[in-house]
């Protein structure tokens, strides 16, 4: 079965994976912006950074005929430094209309601080200035539910929001329900411990339904599985879906969210040709 | 959504893995007995037992009671003393 990974850190992972993928059915992908691990000291390191996502990430994944989009910002974990994500959010029009690009992403929270909150703020205006779509990342573990709450207090506070054009991921069993009765799209992100697994995510899927629900790895440099997907595509097959249901939140759910963004160009697998 | 599987073929499918995890929840609460040092005073020890309690009751969203558990309290007014402290900076 063809599908796509919505969110996914491909600049973290080796070549070996984009054929692995390639292999498991993976014909599309979106890298949200995150990050690297350590904290960057200037615009120029973002500069290149954006550089790398939308030059030489696409072309290494179309070598195994995987079509890459990507979104942009400065993460929560460095929006702490305000001052450098304002020369950030400043300098990403640059690169907003550059082939693959879908939007302003991963923004969100990181410890629900009073700086996060401002710095996702100005992203958020930033989308709303440029019509761009926004990809959402929500805290971890304890963090999750309180921010995840706020996130939605600052989004539905603000009425130039289409929240068709939202997506808010990482949600678990604590926060689904709320994104998806404001009408925002959700991510469920199958990590090995400190998100969702498979099995939980079906349940998810019986619980609320298909309609604007997602599933990713968003597998990147730490404990993740990029094939995380596939493994949700065998989890749904076991517990006796019908593949109708599994190809429309693994594929054609994530093509319908992203169709609403300007640059984004998917080719059926049956025709996509690369440029090399 | 109905889930395809009916209870009795979800209880056979699942019942030897909720048994290994229940085992592994148990063994780690013997060796935190066993090991050297106190942690009853901490908080995410009462965490644990809040958990077990919900574990063990009949309510039909267990995940979502336990992921609440783990979490830290919303306060749906946060926005202002986050509003005062701009103010004031």
């Amino acid at each position: 079965m063809y599908y796509f990974d919505p969110h996914i850190h491909m600049v973290s992972r080796v070549t070996d994976d984009y054929e692995t993928l390639a292999k498991m059915g993976c014909v599309g992908m979106s890298e949200p912006a995150f990050w690297a691990g350590f904290d960057r000291g200037s615009v120029d390191g973002f500069r290149d950074y954006f550089r790398q996502l939308t030059e030489f990430e696409s072309k290494r994944a179309a070598w195994y005929r995987v079509q890459h989009y990507t979104w942009l910002c400065i993460n929560a974990k460095e929006a702490e430094n305000v001052s450098l994500s304002r020369q950030v959010i400043a300098m990403i029009p640059e690169f907003l209309d550059r082939p693959g690009v879908l939007g302003i992403g991963e923004i969100g929270l990181n410890k629900n601080t009073k700086n996060e909150s401002i710095v996702f703020c100005e992203h958020l205006d930033l989308a709303m200035k440029t019509d761009e779509q926004i990809l959402i990342h929500t805290p971890h573990l304890e963090d999750k539910y309180q921010g995840t709450r706020m996130i939605l207090d600052m989004l539905t506070d603000d009425s130039r929001i289409d929240h068709g054009r939202v997506l808010v991921d990482h949600v678990e069993e604590h926060t689904i329900r709320a994104v998806l009765d404001e009408g925002f799209w959700a991510g469920m992100t199958l990590y090995p411990v400190s998100k969702c697994t498979p099995e939980r995510a079906v349940d998810m899927i019986e619980m609320y339904g298909p309609e604007r629900l997602l599933v990713n790895s968003a597998g990147d440099w730490g404990p993740s599985k990029p094939t995380a997907v596939p493994d949700f595509i065998l989890a749904m097959r076991l517990r006796g879906h019908p593949e109708s249901l599994i190809r429309r939140i693994v594929y054609e759910n994530p093509l319908k969210f992203f169709s609403q963004s300007r640059n984004f160009n998917f080719t059926p697998p049956e025709v996509y040709q690369p440029v090399l | 959504m109905p889930i395809p599987l009916d209870a009795p073929e979800v209880l056979n499918r699942e019942f030897l893995e909720i048994r290994a995890r229940l085992l592994q929840v148990a063994a780690s609460l013997d060796r935190l007995d066993r090991a050297g040092g106190s942690v009853e005073s901490d908080p995410r020890l009462t965490k644990i037992g809040h958990a077990l309690a919900i574990l063990a009751g009949s309510q039909a969203d267990r995940a979502e009671q336990i992921q609440l558990v783990f979490s830290r309290p919303y306060d749906a007014k946060w926005i202002g003393p986050f509003k005062r402290e701009r103010t004031n900076s």
